[in-house]
């Protein structure tokens, strides 16, 4: 089978190298290696069962993606799909990436949604469909039953008569057909593709550097730009001084880009865009303006500040959004209360590919490439921004060099679009890495206090949780300074811990930044806080902390998240609780396999340690252990990191194994390495040199990743990795030093080496 | 000035300190070697100058007078360098971004180092990040490609 994959990934390489070649003008060809072969729709001809369909006469069958390509292989997982219930050649099948229009529904790839929350079904159903039309066009073709004959790999076989005839002849009459009903699915057990692992649809183009992503993508007489944004959120510019700008060879115009009124939501910040012949003028260019900017609200913010403003919020009662049992009686009576706080700082998305769009501005229509996560989002946001109506915005997607939740939002594409209009010709803008750390929408900063009280037995008796932690809303209605529900639902509301006597209360926490959503969202401080105090107060009750957890889970059971005392009802993720239960029994097995695939318990040399945290989110199970080795001067090194994920079902293992292996190392930068701080309103992080995310030599020597096949409903992949393995770390290093992280990133705690373990804990 | 870029004589008269990194992006549309960082920092940018690895980003056009540059584009004709065998058996791209400037700082140091140890492997492709995570496959395709005698090369 790899064969056939490795030919058809080839062909692909070939008839893009063909276009390449056959087009004239530099900047046609870029765009034309990409968009091949028909993206605005079906050719003349075409049979187009669904919109995710077309089969051609000559039976080309092409496929649209209609979700981001990300690194999460959502392009090849909907054409393994599709080609399995189509029974087409998956060698040959061809893949048109959607532009952004309602008709696909959402297309927002984020949440983890892409497969979990329609896509596998609505793809199942479509292949499903057009592959009996096809038998049937073969039945009535040779006069015999439907049930007599059946699609394989893009031929329908009567395997009585061993007659068989390719799609191509079949599509006329399959065409014709009535749409089937039912349409009746493969079983589990007939899957080809579906569960398999095959090499990624777009693997030969990036090994060749032909894949087209936002930085790459051009047009003929294109423009390039960079946009000197304000430093500080809020701030406009006030006056400024271009002429040393206009200086700089290839440099032919300085635009002010009108800023949005905060709260700005997807619209640009505004500041000084340059306006050149290559990206390097236009770079130079933005380095010789001299600007003033004007004041702004967050002139002032300043992490260190902040932080102690967020403890004061925390360590004062806050709103009330969790209340079961008596939490304060509780704790009052319990035999031993343990308290602690945790904080967690901003964070950089930081996608290996900076934010970029293309943009051709004529009359009121405009038309865009770029490496967006959210297509019609960005249509939206351009027609809103230019004032031009929304059917005339075409958003082309091309590949992104990472997103984790900062390509959402289409400010960049704006931009390009504004200033395409005020030139009168395509403009590529290119956010440089400076941009995107200074002026993204950071990742939430939280301060969480915790505290429990256990019984004589070490059971938990009583939970206080509260959280000061500004909110993503905060980014598009003012006045919003607390936590929200579809926030605390990431962790804090849905924990699955049986205690009896629960509250939790949301501080007050104003955001001095755009705020955006960052891979896995709240469940990156959530998690962290909630399964680093499960480890203090597993320690407390003298408890190994495996069999603390197991214990605090309780017995297999589905828990009703209708009377867990919340003030308004637990989000899910967009699901049903019904369809999508928080599920005990799958907790536990994700934790037991860590365990067991882990050697937990073993006996490790003095300075190293292992951890352990499980988290439920996207409606997926994830348990991790680390394994940590503290040095004399504090440094962590990380032989081993276990992960198990039960997801459900794996469309395509490789690639949930390889999700797993990168949320391990994007978890351990958050947890170690990564930082964004503020002061004077201003990031003091700006580039990869200060901005620090993990590199192969910081990275574990040894990552295991444990699926675990539960065939339970979809879950999602791309996020749930991230949650449990910072608090593991954290735990390891406990278990390691005797010292507790309840601050990230670990950055230079552990400088003074290992402190004495104390006694009670292992 | 005159220096080659994948074996094809190029003539450039433009600004001396304009980076490589742009001269390939912008000027020959060779987009294969990806802009990351801009400061040498993440190695995104890497290609080969006379056979070792350089970033292109910190490279200015006037130091590149009579040299060879080789980008990914020009690694191999039919895409097929031991490297980049080794990188598509182990399907180790995810976005795909920061792997062209991967597998260029591999090649260089298997060239150099046949038979790398896990040291020397960490060292050197320490200079490459990953955003989303590839290292452990990243190391083993570095493996297998010098197992495959990559260093005859
Ligand atoms: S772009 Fe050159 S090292 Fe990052
Ligand atoms: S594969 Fe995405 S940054 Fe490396």
């Amino acid at each position: 089978m790899t064969t056939t994959m490795e030919r058809r990934a080839f062909i692909g390489t070939l008839a893009k190298a063909g276009l390449v070649l056959a087009a004239t003008s530099a900047g046609v060809r870029r765009l034309e290696a990409f968009e091949l072969p028909h993206e605005h729709g079906p050719l003349a001809g075409e049979w187009e069962p669904s919109v995710f369909l077309r089969i051609a006469d000559d039976g080309t069958v092409t496929v649209t993606c209609h979700r981001s390509e990300m690194g999460q292989g959502v392009r090849t997982a909907l054409v393994m799909v599709m080609a399995d219930e189509l029974e087409a050649d998956y060698a040959t099948i061809q893949l048109d990436q959607g532009i952004g229009d309602n008709k696909y529904g959402d297309q927002n790839t984020d949440g983890s949604t892409s497969i979990r929350s329609g896509s596998y079904m609505k793809f199942r159903n479509a292949g499903a469909a057009a592959r009996m039309m096809l038998e049937q066009a073969a039945a009535a073709e040779w006069g015999v039953d439907a049930s007599a004959v059946a699609a394989r790999s893009g031929t329908v076989v009567h395997a009585a008569s061993g007659r068989s005839l390719p799609f191509a002849r079949l599509v006329a009459r399959a065409r014709t057909l009535p749409v089937p009903q039912p349409v009746v699915l493969k079983q589990p057990s007939q899957f080809r593709l579906i569960g398999k692992d095959v090499p990624g649809y777009d693997l030969r183009n990036v090994l060749t550097g032909k894949a087209v992503f936002g930085q790459d993508a051009s047009m003929p007489g294109m423009k390039y730009a960079v946009v000197l944004h304000p430093p500080v959120y809020g701030s406009k510019v006030a006056k400024y001084d271009a002429a040393a700008a206009l200086k700089v060879k290839g440099v032919e115009k300085v635009i002010e880009i009108p800023g949005a009124p905060m709260p700005s939501a997807f619209l640009p910040l505004g500041g000084l865009a340059v306006v050149a012949t290559s990206t390097w003028a236009a770079i130079e260019g933005r380095r010789k303006l001299v600007v003033t900017w004007g004041a702004s609200p967050n002139d002032s913010y300043d992490s260190v500040a902040y932080r102690a403003e967020l403890e004061a919020s925390a360590r004062a009662e806050g709103k009330k959004v969790r209340d079961l049992g008596d939490a304060g009686g509780a704790l009052a009576g319990a035999a031993r209360k343990v308290e602690a706080e945790y904080y967690a700082p901003h964070l950089a998305h930081a996608p290996m590919e900076p934010p970029a769009a293309v943009a051709k501005v004529t009359g009121d229509a405009c038309e865009t490439w770029t490496c967006t996560q959210n297509p019609q989002a960005s249509r939206d946001t351009i027609a809103a921004f230019l004032k031009i109506p929304k059917e005339k915005v075409t958003v082309h997607v091309t590949l992104l060099g990472g997103g984790f939740g900062r390509k959402s939002k289409p400010d960049y594409a704006c931009e390009a679009a504004f200033l395409s209009r005020e030139t009168g010709a395509p403009v590529k803008v290119v956010w440089t890495r400076e941009d995107d750390i200074q002026n993204g929408f950071p990742h939430t900063v939280s301060l969480q206090r915790l505290e429990a009280g256990l019984d004589a037995s070490g059971k938990i008796v009583a939970w206080r949780h509260r959280i000061a932690s500004p909110p993503i809303s905060s980014v598009f209605a003012p006045n919003q300074e607390y936590h929200t529900d579809s926030e605390l639902s990431l962790g804090v509301l849905d924990m699955p811990y049986e205690v009896p006597n629960v509250r939790v209360e949301v501080c007050k926490a104003p955001a001095h930044s755009r705020i955006g959503w960052y891979r896995s969202v709240s469940n990156v401080p959530q998690a962290f806080a909630i399964s680093c105090f499960m480890d203090e107060l597993a320690h407390a009750a003298g408890k190994d902390p495996v069999e603390f957890l197991l214990a605090a889970l309780g017995p297999e059971r589905v828990l009703d998240m209708t009377k867990t005392g919340t003030v308004n009802p637990v989000g899910n993720y967009g699901a049903k609780w019904e369809e999508h239960p928080n599920d005990i029994a799958r907790h536990r097995r994700v934790l037991q396999t860590v365990a067991k695939e882990s050697g937990w318990g073993k006996k490790l040399p003095r300075g190293e340690g292992m951890g352990v945290a499980v988290h439920r989110s996207f409606l997926t199970y994830v348990a991790s252990v680390v394994h940590v080795k503290v040095g004399p001067k504090g440094e962590v090194t990380i032989p081993r990191v276990d992960i198990a994920m039960d997801c459900g079902y794996a469309v395509h293992p490789d690639r949930v194994r390889s999700q797993c292996e990168g949320a391990v190392i994007m978890s351990l930068s958050n947890a170690l390495t990564s930082e964004l701080t503020y002061k004077n309103g201003r990031t003091v992080q700006s580039n990869y040199n200060n901005y620090q995310v993990l590199r192969m030599s910081q990275a574990p020597k040894h990552t295991a990743v444990h699926l675990v096949h539960s065939g339970g409903p979809l879950g999602g992949v791309g996020e749930p990795g991230v949650p449990p393995v910072a608090p593991a770390l954290a735990n390891a290093i406990f278990a390691a030093t005797g010292k507790r992280i309840r601050s990230l990133p670990v950055g230079r705690q552990l400088a003074g080496g290992p402190v004495a373990v104390p006694a009670g804990s292992r | 000035m005159r220096l080659t870029i994948n074996g094809t004589p190029r003539t450039y008269d433009g600004d001396p300190a304009q980076p490589l990194l742009w001269y390939l992006r912008d000027e020959l549309q060779l987009t294969g070697t990806k802009f990351g960082c801009g400061i040498s920092a993440c190695g995104a940018c890497t290609v080969h100058v006379n056979g070792a690895a350089v970033q292109a980003c910190v490279t200015p056009m006037k130091a590149l007078a009579g040299k060879k540059v080789t980008t990914i584009e020009g690694l191999s004709a039919a895409g097929d360098h031991p490297v980049q065998k080794a990188w598509a058996a182990a399907n180790v791209p995810q976005c795909g971004y920061c792997q062209t400037g991967q597998m260029m700082a591999a090649a260089a140091l298997l060239k150099e180092t046949p038979r790398p140890t896990d040291a020397e492997i960490d060292k050197a492709m320490s200079a490459v990040l990953c955003r989303c995570g590839t290292y452990q496959r990243i190391r083993a395709a570095v493996k297998d490609a010098a197992a495959s005698g990559m260093g005859g090369r």
